[in-house]
């Protein structure tokens, strides 16, 4: 992986797809198995998934595969938010390899909040605001390898954050 | 036009951390006007930050995101004076770009 990481000029996540696959398959399909995850991983927005009102269905489309509970990754955020439109979350991993990092909020209308992109070079350690509708688990999946992990914490809403 | 992007990027040994604000309604599309009718979503759909032509990342948002958003991160190889170009395109297809100076 690190030599590949060294000759690709294409941005890591590419090459972390790439290279699970590799790991999977084995060194027989590379190329035809590289072909998919350069397609799999392009970069337009994640329309679809923005869209889903069931989170692992959110994730799925997403990522097209589930993710296992880490306790490597640290979820900030407040135990309870008085205002829903605004709720400080953040979130830091000592997980290696971070290709992306996925924020969603199972009760909200649409589940997915925010989906951030990791560059080789750039921290796996986001902070930002999001809106609630409610109290719910707030559940973050860090892309680290290529696989999939978790972690989640329960904000209490007192006021929702999106009106009505 | 004043520009809708705020930054604050800061050279700390090798890492730089950057704080960003951006004034935008972020409308989810799900809370009604005084007259009972929705607001029609608006929000920031794709939000890039370029170093010397690279990515360095990239936000996704959908209507979650909370008003005049705010986001931090931190990454590694820039210098200060380095510039840091900042851009966002919305569901309506509205877009501002602006570049900042690392500190």
């Amino acid at each position: 992986m690190t030599a590949l990481d060294g000759s690709f000029p294409v941005p890591r996540r590419l090459v972390l797809r790439g290279a699970g696959s590799v790991a999977l398959a084995g060194l027989g399909i590379v190329s035809f198995r590289a072909t998919l995850a350069f397609a799999a991983a392009n970069d337009k927005y994640p329309e679809g998934a923005f869209k889903q009102k069931d989170s692992k269905e959110a994730i799925k489309q997403l990522y097209g595969r589930t993710a296992e509970p880490s306790d490597k990754i640290k979820l900030d955020a407040p135990e309870i938010a008085e205002n829903g439109a605004v709720v400080p979350i953040s979130v830091s991993t000592s997980l290696a390899d971070v290709s992306s990092i996925a924020f969603v909020v199972p009760e909200n209308p649409n589940v997915l909040a925010a989906y951030y992109k990791i560059p080789q070079g750039t921290l796996p350690n986001i902070a930002n605001r999001l809106k609630m509708a409610r109290t719910s688990t707030v559940t973050v999946i860090v892309e680290s390898g290529g696989k999939l992990f978790s972690a989640t914490k329960e904000v209490k809403v007192t006021v929702g954050g999106c009106g009505g | 036009m004043a520009s809708s992007i705020r930054v604050r990027a800061i050279v700390n040994g090798e890492t730089t951390e950057v704080q960003t604000l951006i004034q935008h309604p972020m409308d989810s599309g799900f809370i009604k006007d005084d007259k009972g009718e929705f607001i029609p979503a608006h929000f920031i759909q794709e939000l890039t930050f370029e170093h010397n032509g690279r990515p360095v990342f990239v936000a996704d948002w959908g209507t979650a995101v909370s008003k005049d958003p705010y986001v931090k991160f931190a990454f590694k190889g820039a210098n200060k004076g380095d510039d840091l170009k900042v851009s966002w395109i919305d569901n309506k297809g509205e877009t501002d770009t602006a570049t900042f100076k690392i500190q």
